[in-house]
């Protein structure tokens, strides 16, 4: 294998710096502890040279776009961890209580399913969707500007006005 | 496969299974470095393709998720970095 120019600070910098604005801009924050994020920033920049996309640095990814979709950063389980353990799995993304130092982060449990099991999933998703008022996910309506996501949860914080939560209601 | 030896007080066999890239792995590391424990490591991400199907279901003997860090230690195994628990089963 041939091996690649070594990954410089600046460089790490650089990307730390926009995937903060990135995250701060939609309402996500970043692990406070900025020599422990830009060791995972140092890792999704080697992933991105190993495979052509940041992957999670903390799963192995198998090398297919296809197969890592679901673990390319932001990954799909990031909005449930963050909800349920005030941090994604490799916590590069925090709630605002850890930022603040006001919550703390333990070890995450694996969320993500197993391969088999995510086959099956991708190979379900790719059938036509059911009939109108069948939805996977329920839909939440964010009650200050009106924004609309499906997902298990409303996320944190709107990515759109940045009002809580708390603000969101069951829309479908 | 090529394993890493950190030399140290022995504690019957300690293997820890870790992504070069994973901030995780690299505190569980540290720690087992910490403790003076002998250990040996493997950076699963860094095996090349050959190699990497053989050390995939090694590890999912251990852990079946296949995340990291795994640690074994003994007939024992550790999924995450759990400090209290790595230190209570390397005391």
């Amino acid at each position: 294998m041939n091996e690649p120019a070594p990954i410089t600070a600046e460089e790490i910098d650089r990307v730390y710096c926009e995937i903060d604005h990135d995250a701060e801009s939609a309402g996500y924050h970043l692990h406070p502890d900025e020599a422990f994020t830009k060791g995972l920033v140092r890792g999704l920049i080697e992933n991105e040279r190993r495979y052509g996309y940041r992957s999670c640095p903390c799963r192995l990814a198998m090398g297919s776009k296809e197969a890592d979709l679901d673990i390319i950063c932001p990954c799909d389980y990031r909005d449930p961890d963050l909800a349920e353990y005030n941090a994604c799995y490799c916590a590069l993304y925090v709630s605002r209580g850890v930022k603040q130092g006001e919550q703390t982060v333990g070890a995450i449990p694996e969320r993500r399913p197993p391969r088999a099991e995510r086959e099956r999933a991708r190979a379900e998703a790719r059938k036509a969707p059911g009939a109108i008022g069948e939805f996977p996910f329920p839909i939440w309506r964010c009650g200050v500007c009106g924004y609309l996501c499906a997902r298990g949860e409303p996320p944190l914080q709107c990515p759109i006005c940045k009002v809580g939560k708390e603000r969101f209601g069951r829309f479908i | 496969m090529k394993t890493e030896h950190v030399d140290g007080r022995d504690h019957g066999k300690v293997m820890l299974y870790a992504l070069s890239t994973c901030g995780w792995c690299a505190k569980t590391k540290q720690l087992l470095t910490d403790l003076g424990i002998a250990f040996d490591y493997l950076y699963v991400d860094k095996v090349g393709p050959d190699e990497q199907k053989a050390v995939v279901e090694e590890v999912e003997k251990y852990n079946p998720a296949l995340s990291f860090p795994t640690v074994v230690i003994g007939d024992r195994t550790i999924v995450g970095f759990r400090e209290d628990e790595l230190r209570k089963a390397l005391a």
